[in-house]
C-alpha cells in the first residue's frame, strides 16, 4: 500500500517537475561587458500578438567591439520569446521574435548578458500591446489624425505634418500629452483647437466621431505616449 | 468498496457460536478502528476538496489585497462562494467571476491575474458571459479545467491573438476594432480560399471569392507552354506577389498540365474579329524607351499594376497582375490586342478599355515586353506534347481542382471539392489528424494547415499558399469565428454583412461606363471599387464644363495622391453621353436652387467667408485655396473650385459632409447657416486661371 502511494505520488509529481524545468541555455563561448539595443524597441502590436519586427541586441566587450558567442537572455512578464536565450552571432548580435502578453498596456523586456568577471549587464526595452479600445482608437487615428499627427509618409498617405504651423504634436510626444487631462483632450478633439486656446487648424470632430470613438482615441494616445502616461492617483504594487 | 466485503468475511470467519461476545478482541478493534478511519477520511474528501479549492484560496488572496489597499467597505460588501453568470438563452453558465472577482475594477490600482480589471469592451460585462468570447469551460471551478483542454472538455481558452474571432460569431460583416477578423475574412475571399471551401455564416450568407482568377480558355494566345510550366511549378518565381498557390508539382505533372492547357485553348473573339493583316507586321518596339516609360507613368498603370524596382520592392497597386517579368510571359501579338480592347479576350476583366492609338500601343507593348527575366524560361525544355501527355494533363487538372478557380474548356468546376469550413472553429479534436508533436487544439491545427498543408500528408491536395505569419493569424481568426455556438445563437443577435447591391448603369452611357470599367475604381450606389471617389451624387456636385474638361484631360485634384484617374482618350460624343448621364442620374435628394439665396452670396459674404476659412476654421491646414501661400495636402485642392463645384453642393457639404458622402474624411464642423453660406461664397470666387482645371 505504501509502495503504491509512493508510486502514485511520484507519478503525479514527475510531470509537474518536468513542466517547470526550462530548456537548457546554450553554453556561452565568450563574455561581453555591455549590451545595447540595435532595433526592436518601442513597437506596437495587438494583445497576444507578435511584434512586427524582432528585437535585436548587441553585446560589446571592454574594447567596445562586438563579442560573438555571448549568452543573451530575454525576459518579460507575460511575454514569449523565440528563442528566450541565444548566443550572439559573428557581429555580436542576438535576435529574438517577441510575442506580447494578453493584457493591454506596456511591457518591459529585459535583455541580459553575463559579464566576464561575474554579474551581468542588462538593458530594458518598452513595447506596447493594444487592447480592443486602443485598436479602435488606432483605426480612428489611421483615418482622421495621422495625416497631420504623424510625420512619416507611406505610399498611400503623404504626411501633412511639415506643412503645418504651428506643428501638430506627434502622438508619441508624451511630454506634451501627459500634461493634458482626459477631459481637456476630449474637449480639443470634440471642439477643435480653439477650445483650449490652441490652433484653429485642429478641427472639431465632435459631430463626426461618436463619443466612444473619441474615448477610444484618447486611450490610444495614452498608449502611444513616450515617456509612458501614468493614470492619476495612488500607485499600488501588483 | 474493497473495505465492505473484507469486513464481512472477517465477521463470518469468526468460529465462535452463540451471542456476540461482550469484548471484541484487540485485532477486531484494530480492524474496526481502521475501517472507521477510512470511512471518516473518505467522507471528508469532498468537504476538504471544497475547502482547499483553487477558488477559495484565490478569494482569500483577493480579500487580503483589498484589505491592504482600501480596507473595510470593499471587503464587507464582498460576497464569497461560487459566483456565476447564467444566461439560459445563450447556454451560458460561467463561473469565471468566482476567481476573477475584480473584473469591474472595484479594487484600487492595478493587479495581476486573476484580479486584473477587464479592459474596456463595447458590451457590458455579463451581457454575454465570458466563454462566448474567451472559450474555455465556463462551468468549471478549478483553474486547470476552466482554462485547458481536459479529457471531458476540448476547447481551451482562446489565445489573445485570436480574440477578434469571437466578435465574428455575431458580427458577420466588417467590424471596427477587430482588424484581424476583418483582414482574415478579406483574405478568405481575396486569396480565393472560398473557391474550394464552403464558408457559410450563421445567417446563411456564403462567402464569395474576390480574386478574379483569369479564365484559361484562350490561354494559347496569351502565353507559351514553357511559361505555363514555369508558372505552375512556382508562381512566386514569376511574380513575388502572385496569389496562385504552389501545388508542388513534379516536372512530369507540370509538363502534362501545360500540354493540356495549350491543347484545350480556343481562339478568342479578339482573334476571330482581328483584321486579316497580322499586327506583328508592325515594328515592335521602335519607340524611345524613356518616352514609353513616361507614357506608362502618365497613364497611371501603376495605380493597379506593380513592378519590382531595383531594390526588390514592389511599387504600384495590387488590383491587376504584377508586371515585373511580363515580357517573359506575354505573346507580343496578344499584348497588342489586349491593350487595344481587353474585353475581347476576357469579357469579365477589370481592366478598362482605353482608346489607345497605334503609336501608344506600340510604345506600351514595347515597354512591357522589355520587362523580361531570361533566367525564368532558359532552363525549361519541354518534350513535344503528345496525346498521352494531354490526357494525363486533363486528369491532373481535374484532380487538382484547377477548374474551381479557372475557367477551362472541357473541365467542369468541381462541387464540394474541399472540406466545408462553416463550423471549423468547433471541429471535434477526435476528427482531426494531428501531426506528431503538435498541440491538440483547433487553432494550432488551422495555423499549421495553412502554413504547410502537405506536412499533414504528401498526398493531400491543398496547395501551399504564399502567406505571411500575420496573414495566417488573420485567416485563423476568421475561421475560428465559424463555430457551432454561432449557429445556435438567437437570430436577433446576428448582425449580417452589408451586401453590395448589384448595380449596372443603364442605356448607352451604361454600356460606355461598362466598357471603361468605371466601377473597377469608382463606386455608385454601394457597388464598385474603393480606389476612386464615390460617384453616387456626382451630378449634384460638379459643374458640366468642369466635368467634360476633366474627362477629356483628367488632372489632379489631390496633389498628394498616387493613384489617379487615367486618360482614356475619350471622343467628344462619348464625353457628352457620360456627362449627360452623370448630371441627370447621379443626383442627391433634396437639392434645388432655392436652398441658397444667390443674392446673399455677394462680395461682402465672400470676404467674411475668407476670414472664416483662414482664421476661425483654419481650413488651409488641409486644403489649398491659393497655391502661393497654402500647403494643406489632406483634402482636395480648392484653387479653381469655383469652376468645379456647384454653390448648393458646397453649402450642403459644409453643413454635413458625411450626409452626402458617408465615410468622408472631412469633419462636420457644425457650421451655422450663414457661416456655410459665406464660406461657399468665398469658395465660388476661387476661379481657375485657364481651362477650368485646377493646376
Amino acid at each position: 500500500m505504501r509502495l503504491q502511494l509512493a508510486l502514485l505520488s511520484s507519478a503525479l509529481l514527475l510531470p509537474g517537475c518536468s513542466r517547470s524545468s526550462a530548456p537548457k541555455p546554450p553554453a556561452p563561448t565568450a563574455y561581453g561587458i555591455q549590451i545595447a539595443e540595435v532595433s526592436g524597441g518601442k513597437q506596437v502590436a495587438a494583445v497576444g500578438s507578435a511584434l512586427p519586427q524582432p528585437v535585436v541586441m548587441q553585446v560589446n566587450g571592454a574594447d567596445g567591439n562586438p563579442v560573438a558567442g555571448a549568452l543573451v537572455s530575454f525576459r518579460g512578464e507575460g511575454v514569449d520569446f523565440n528563442p528566450a536565450q541565444a548566443l550572439s552571432d559573428a557581429s555580436g548580435q542576438a535576435t529574438a521574435a517577441v510575442r506580447l502578453g494578453s493584457a493591454p498596456g506596456d511591457y518591459q523586456i529585459v535583455a541580459e548578458t553575463p559579464k566576464s568577471g561575474g554579474g551581468s549587464a542588462a538593458v530594458t526595452l518598452r513595447e506596447t500591446a493594444l487592447g480592443y479600445e486602443q485598436k479602435l482608437g488606432s483605426e480612428v487615428n489611421d483615418k482622421y489624425c495621422n495625416r497631420c499627427h504623424d510625420n512619416e509618409s507611406t505610399p498611400e498617405r503623404v504626411s501633412n505634418f511639415d506643412n503645418l504651423s504651428p506643428a501638430p504634436h506627434l502622438y508619441t510626444d508624451g511630454a506634451t500629452y501627459n500634461r493634458i487631462s482626459d477631459a481637456d483632450l476630449l474637449n480639443i478633439i470634440a471642439r477643435g483647437g480653439p477650445a483650449l486656446g490652441k490652433s484653429p487648424q485642429m478641427p472639431a470632430y465632435g459631430s463626426t466621431l461618436k463619443p466612444a470613438e473619441i474615448k477610444a482615441l484618447i486611450s490610444y494616445i495614452r498608449a502611444m505616449a513616450d515617456p509612458p502616461y501614468q493614470t492619476p492617483g495612488v500607485k499600488y504594487g501588483k | 468498496m474493497v473495505v465492505g466485503p473484507s469486513l464481512e468475511e472477517l465477521l463470518n470467519s469468526n468460529d465462535q457460536p452463540g451471542p456476540l461476545r461482550s469484548r471484541p478482541s484487540g485485532r477486531e478493534l484494530a480492524i474496526f478502528g481502521a475501517v472507521s478511519l477510512v470511512l471518516v477520511v473518505s467522507l471528508a474528501i469532498a468537504p476538504a476538496k471544497n475547502y482547499f479549492s483553487d477558488w477559495r484560496h484565490l478569494q482569500k488572496a483577493y480579500l487580503k489585497l483589498a484589505n491592504d489597499r482600501q480596507g473595510g467597505t470593499l471587503v464587507r460588501n464582498f460576497h464569497g462562494g461560487i459566483r456565476q453568470t447564467w444566461i439560459p438563452s445563450l447556454g451560458v453558465v460561467d463561473r469565471c467571476e468566482t476567481c476573477h472577482v475584480n473584473q469591474n475594477g472595484a479594487l484600487l490600482g492595478s493587479a495581476g491575474q486573476p484580479f486584473r480589471k477587464h479592459p474596456p469592451i463595447p458590451h457590458d460585462l455579463g451581457q454575454f458571459g465570458c466563454v462566448l468570447c474567451h472559450r474555455g469551460q465556463g462551468a468549471a471551478t478549478s483553474v486547470e479545467e476552466a482554462h485547458h483542454t481536459t479529457e471531458a472538455w476540448e476547447q481551451p481558452l482562446l489565445p489573445a491573438r485570436y480574440l477578434d474571432s469571437s466578435c465574428g460569431q455575431c458580427h458577420l460583416g466588417a467590424l471596427p476594432g477587430a482588424p484581424r477578423l476583418n483582414e482574415g475574412r478579406r483574405l478568405l475571399s481575396a486569396m480565393g480560399c472560398v473557391h474550394c471551401h464552403v464558408v457559410a455564416q450563421p445567417d446563411g450568407n456564403v462567402m464569395k471569392p474576390d480574386d478574379n482568377p483569369p479564365p484559361l480558355v484562350h490561354i494559347a494566345e496569351k502565353t507559351s507552354r514553357e511559361w505555363i510550366f514555369a508558372w505552375i511549378k512556382n508562381p512566386q518565381a514569376y511574380a513575388a506577389s502572385a496569389t496562385m498557390p504552389n501545388f508542388q508539382l513534379s516536372d512530369q505533372d507540370a509538363a502534362d498540365i501545360s500540354a493540356f492547357l495549350i491543347a484545350q485553348s480556343t481562339p478568342s473573339a479578339a482573334v476571330k474579329n482581328a483584321p486579316p493583316t497580322a499586327p506583328s507586321a508592325q515594328p515592335a518596339a521602335t519607340a524611345n524607351p524613356t518616352e514609353a516609360a513616361t507614357l506608362y507613368g502618365s497613364l497611371f498603370c501603376s495605380s493597379c499594376h506593380a513592378v519590382q524596382n531595383a531594390a526588390g520592392n514592389l511599387v504600384g497597386g495590387n488590383f491587376g497582375p504584377e508586371l515585373t517579368r511580363v515580357g517573359s510571359k506575354a505573346n507580343p501579338d496578344w499584348l497588342r490586342r489586349w491593350l487595344k480592347d481587353p474585353g475581347q479576350y476576357e469579357p469579365d476583366t477589370r481592366m478598362p478599355h482605353y482608346r489607345f492609338d497605334e503609336k501608344q500601343i506600340t510604345m506600351l507593348s514595347g515597354f512591357l515586353l522589355a520587362k523580361k527575366d531570361d533566367d525564368l524560361l532558359s532552363k525549361v525544355h519541354l518534350p513535344a506534347a503528345n496525346a498521352d501527355s494531354v490526357v494525363r494533363g486533363k486528369k491532373l487538372v481535374t484532380e487538382s481542382g484547377c477548374a474551381a478557380c479557372h475557367q477551362i474548356n472541357g473541365v467542369n468546376p468541381p462541387q464540394n471539392f474541399a472540406p466545408d469550413l462553416s463550423r471549423v472553429g468547433s471541429r471535434a479534436l477526435s476528427q482531426i489528424v494531428f501531426v506528431p508533436g503538435m498541440k491538440h487544439n483547433v487553432h494550432d491545427y488551422i495555423t499549421a494547415k495553412i502554413h504547410d498543408p502537405r506536412s499533414f500528408g504528401p498526398a493531400l491536395k491543398m496547395p501551399k499558399f504564399n502567406v505571411t505569419d500575420e496573414q495566417i493569424v488573420a485567416l485563423t481568426t476568421a475561421l475560428l469565428a465559424q463555430t457551432d455556438r454561432a449557429n445556435g445563437l438567437p437570430h436577433e443577435l446576428l448582425l449580417s454583412a452589408e451586401r453590395k447591391p448589384d448595380y449596372h448603369p443603364g442605356g448607352d452611357a451604361g454600356k460606355l461606363m461598362e466598357d471603361l470599367r468605371c466601377l473597377s475604381c469608382h463606386s455608385i450606389n454601394g457597388h464598385g471599387g474603393d480606389m476612386a471617389p464615390d460617384l453616387t451624387r456626382e451630378g449634384s456636385s460638379v459643374q458640366r464644363a468642369w466635368l467634360e474638361e476633366f474627362m477629356k484631360n483628367p488632372n489632379t485634384l489631390r496633389p498628394a495622391l498616387i493613384r489617379r484617374m487615367p486618360k482614356f482618350n475619350l471622343g467628344p460624343a462619348e464625353i457628352k453621353t457620360i456627362s449627360d448621364y452623370i448630371l441627370s442620374a447621379y443626383q442627391a435628394p433634396g437639392f434645388d436652387s432655392q436652398t441658397l439665396d444667390a443674392h446673399a452670396m455677394d462680395t461682402d459674404a465672400a470676404a467674411r467667408g475668407k476670414q472664416l476659412f483662414y482664421s476661425k476654421y483654419g481650413c488651409q491646414a488641409c486644403h489649398i485655396a491659393d497655391y502661393k501661400n497654402d500647403k494643406g495636402y489632406v483634402g482636395p485642392a480648392l484653387a479653381g473650385v469655383g469652376n468645379r463645384l456647384t454653390p448648393v453642393w458646397m453649402y450642403k457639404w459644409l453643413k454635413d459632409p458625411n450626409a452626402l458622402r458617408p465615410g468622408t474624411l472631412m469633419p462636420n464642423l457644425n457650421l451655422k447657416d450663414d457661416e456655410a453660406r459665406d464660406l461657399a461664397a468665398f469658395l465660388m470666387t476661387l476661379k481657375a486661371k485657364q481651362n477650368g482645371g485646377a493646376k
